[in-house]
């Protein structure tokens, strides 16, 4: 089977404006509504600068943009207990894991081969499989080549925390204007639950002095990082019974501390894995409960709700990972960067995402305005550039929004085994994909057969293909306007 | 005396080379290798022998 490909189809194989611009719109949408700013309205325009072409720091981004992961850092200096340096796997998708691991030398050609044939590619972030801060030779070697070859390309790091105040002023050299700490308490106590132990200052600490002395490690780290204006997504394993009331503590310290961005993710615990909780039984947080934590925590640190929980070797949208496709045999050796394609591309989005902007807006302000008081709970099947635009038998992940009266936002996703190939699906498949869509009030896709139409129908679940190709708060609001008999929204995009 | 590293265990995160105060590891080949010849057991480097402080995976670096 082949790799997946959640790009925007057409786009990657066009390289003209208006070439591009044609298939990024085919299909339903016929106004224009230039001139509307790209930005959201409640964001600083500086802090919006740094983001708008960040697909993990801006939600809105996220549709358009693609980021790689280069694994040059397999050295780390904290153990926790959710990960297990010994195993990976080819096929597993979660922090940490990588089928190869790069020299300086060979990330740089992985990253221009990325860079010439993903032209939504605007970022490249260091992110393990062990700790980017730690293993800083590498990281610095990485980025200082990186930046040399392609001048453009946003550089971010991913880091637990502890040799990060080491290095603040060198990312701040680099322009390195993204990074992301994992912090998983403030308070040693529960810190000592997560640590066996940490290597700092050539020692190796365990108990609650390793997790003291980390935690003023990743305070101190914040602190220097807030300073120097560098934006910080803080990411937590939300680990029940363990930090799970915790990480309200954490997100509130955090947030006074500077932190941009806080992503609250579940723990990966299968034995499988072999990690120290997958073997003593610790169970992760189900959607329920994670969603749950992340509605108390709204109105703290703003939240992100559309993370993947990528490998450290990923490469493409967020939903799709294309890593399979550039791996070191793959590559060739001595390719030179071509800016051509990521140009083309750039100019394209930013006449698309305007439209795309002042669409949302409406759509979110008619179903504000609507005061239906209800909520909808909505499965979109796409690959990227906001619309709804995947068949509903080719989709691997369905991204989740909910409708409400506090407008349409992304609650998170859920991962399907794509059930039509070759132009047939399996029964059993299409179980899992309803199982998967459980809760769900009603799917959005570009297309969809009669018989998993129905198939949904008895399982309570509505699917229709009515919106396909339009954006998708669009396509959101007509349906909740429906739904709640409301007059639906003038044609907008 | 020396230290040697079991391949076998080994994950080859390479921390162990950049932390060895007598530079006396390297990657040869398809794994790492302690040099017997520069090998201290840290004596008088540090408290504590570095390559076993920092290895991610027990009994990985141990008495040759």
């Amino acid at each position: 089977m082949s790799a997946p490909t959640i790009s925007l189809e057409g786009l990657t194989s066009a390289t003209g404006f208006d070439e591009l611009l044609a298939t990024a719109r085919s299909g339903g949408c016929a106004s224009s509504t230039c001139g509307v700013a790209g930005k959201p309205e409640d964001m600083d325009p500086a802090v919006w600068d740094k983001i708008k072409d960040h697909p993990c720091f801006s939600e809105e981004a996220h549709h358009f943009f693609a980021r790689m992961h280069v694994a040059v850092a397999p050295a780390c200096n904290v153990q926790c207990n959710y990960c297990n340096r010994k195993y990976d796997c080819a096929n597993e998708s979660r922090p940490g894991v990588v089928s190869e691991k790069l020299t300086p030398d060979q990330a740089l050609r992985k990253v221009i081969a990325v860079a010439n044939e993903v032209p939504q590619l605007s970022v490249l972030g260091i992110a393990g499989p062990g700790d980017a801060c730690y293993d800083w030779k590498k990281t610095r070697a990485t980025f200082e080549s990186v930046a040399r070859e392609i001048p453009d390309i946003k550089l971010c790091v991913s880091t637990n925390g502890l040799a990060l105040p080491d290095h603040v002023a060198e990312l701040a050299d680099m322009n390195v204007d993204h990074v992301t700490i994992t912090i998983n308490m403030v308070d040693p106590e529960v810190g000592a639950k997560i640590y066996p132990w940490i290597f700092y200052d050539h020692r190796r600490y365990g108990g609650i002095e390793a997790a003291r002395i980390l935690h003023e490690r990743q305070m101190l780290g914040l602190e220097m990082l807030t300073a120097r204006g560098i934006l910080t997504k803080i990411n937590s394993v939300m680990i029940p019974g363990v930090n799970d009331e915790h990480l309200i503590d954490v997100n509130k310290l955090v947030k006074e501390r500077g932190a941009f961005l806080h992503n609250v993710m579940p723990l990966i615990s299968d034995p499988a894995h072999g990690t120290h909780y997958g073997l003593t039984g610790q169970r992760g947080p189900n959607a329920t409960e994670l969603k749950a934590l992340q509605d108390r925590l709204d109105g703290g640190a703003k939240l992100m709700r559309h993370c993947r929980q990528c490998r450290a070797d990923a490469v493409g949208l967020l939903g799709g990972d294309r890593g399979q496709e550039f791996t070191l045999d793959r590559i060739a050796g001595k390719d030179t960067y071509d800016s051509s394609k990521r140009e083309a591309y750039r100019q394209v989005v930013a006449h698309e995402r305007r439209d795309h902007v002042a669409a949302r807006s409406a759509a979110i302000g008619m179903v504000k305005a609507a005061g239906s008081g209800k909520s909808l709970l909505v499965a979109v099947a796409t690959k990227g550039g906001g619309r709804v635009n995947e068949h509903f038998g080719h989709a691997r992940e369905f991204q989740l929004f909910e409708a409400s009266p506090k407008g349409i936002r992304i609650v998170g996703h859920r991962k399907v085994e794509q059930y039509c190939v070759g132009g047939w699906g399996e029964k059993a498949t299409l179980d899992g994909v309803i199982a998967a869509l459980e809760g769900i009030d009603i799917v959005l896709c570009a297309k969809i057969g009669n018989c998993p139409k129905d198939q949904l129908a008895e399982a309570g679940i509505r699917a229709t293909d009515a919106y396909g190709h339009d954006y998708i708060e669009t396509a959101i609001s007509a349906v909740y306007a429906t739904a709640f008999a409301i007059g639906p929204l003038a044609a907008t995009a | 005396m020396a230290f040697k590293i079991i391949a076998s265990q080994c994950t080859q995160c390479g921390a162990c080379e950049f932390e060895c105060p007598s530079v006396a590891i390297k990657f040869k080949g398809e794994a790492y290798v302690i040099d017997p010849n520069k090998c201290t057991e840290c004596k008088e480097a540090a408290d504590t022998q570095q390559c076993v402080s920092v290895c991610p995976v027990p009994k990985t670096c141990v008495p040759a």
